[in-house]
């Protein structure tokens, strides 16, 4: 049973890395890589039930946050060319 | 079995992202490619039950170095320039040490066998196993071998870590306060000036 789902979030990652890889725009590869990176969480957490582990889970949560702050990042780099003191922040002064 | 395929498959993944991140000339592709490469590295690690080694992969390769490697092209173009010539000594050098190092573990023990000699000498694992809980009182015992045993070494690591961090933090600090004071000319209190020029310095680390 779990075996049958890691194999299907195995295809899916081979898909969207495919995506990340081949993507003509930069959307296509955020995209890709965002949701390899959500596979992997799942795979994680399938796999600790797969072994009877389920406190793999926790693991799975905390790679699924560092997986949105690499995003985050990304995007935001994307948006402004910097990411800390850019133009947006003359406006505090 | 489902675990070696997932090793496997895994494993190739790795493979397929370092010779994207080879080809792409757009760096910001190479850099979020780099944090997949990471992410899976760390899946690979879970699966092979080094849940820590794990941990730190995710936290470092992914999140940390993504978000370096970020900072560093805000400061270049992201785009690679073509290179002329191909460097094929460079190539050659590279492909001996690699087979060099592949060498050099032909001779090390398989992946988890259970007669590989430090599970089998009676005074690594097993002892560890045995008596790690009662000699440290540490119920992890990776972290009773990281934090109790070899606790000096671990000192030492986080003294060297931590010098670095706080001389890379005095390098990158210093210029920022120097504009600040020039901003801050007019300002007649200097009690009030440095408390601005502090305010700023840590809304530039935090971000």
């Amino acid at each position: 049973m779990f075996g049958v789902v890691i194999i299907a979030l195995l295809i899916t990652m081979a898909m969207a890395i495919s995506r990340a890889l081949l993507g003509p725009t930069i959307y296509d590869r955020i995209l890709g890589v965002n949701s390899f990176g959500t596979k992997t969480v799942l795979l994680i957490a399938a796999y600790g039930f797969l072994t009877g582990r389920p406190e793999f889970l926790d693991i799975a949560i905390v790679y699924a946050l560092i997986n949105f702050i690499g995003t985050v990042a990304v995007l935001k780099f994307f948006e402004y060319h910097d990411l800390g003191s850019g133009a947006y922040q003359e406006d505090d002064y | 079995m489902i675990e070696q395929l997932l090793i496997v498959v895994l494993l190739t993944f790795l493979v397929v992202c370092t010779i994207g991140i080879i080809y792409l000339r757009d760096l910001l592709a190479a850099v979020i490619l780099l944090g997949i490469y990471s992410l899976t590295a760390a899946g690979i690690f879970v699966v092979m039950d080094a849940v820590d080694v794990a941990f730190t992969e995710a936290a470092v390769g992914a999140g940390i170095s993504t978000i370096l490697l970020l900072g560093c092209l805000s400061h270049t173009e992201h785009v690679q320039k073509p290179q002329r010539h191909n460097n094929y000594w460079a190539l050659g050098m590279v492909s001996v040490t690699g087979i060099l190092l592949i060498y050099g573990t032909l001779d090390m023990p398989r992946y988890g066998e259970a007669l590989s000699p430090a599970n089998s000498h009676p005074d690594l694992a097993q002892r560890f196993i045995n008596e790690s809980a009662g000699e440290t009182g540490v119920p992890n015992i990776v972290t009773s071998v990281l934090a109790s045993y070899r606790g000096y070494d671990t000192l030492g690591e986080t003294v060297v870590v931590f010098s670095a961090g706080i001389a890379v933090l005095a390098l990158l600090g210093r210029k920022r306060r120097r504009v600040d004071d020039d901003e801050n000319e007019d300002v007649t209190n200097p009690e009030l000036a440095s408390s601005a020029s502090d305010k700023s310095d840590d809304r530039g680390t935090n971000v």
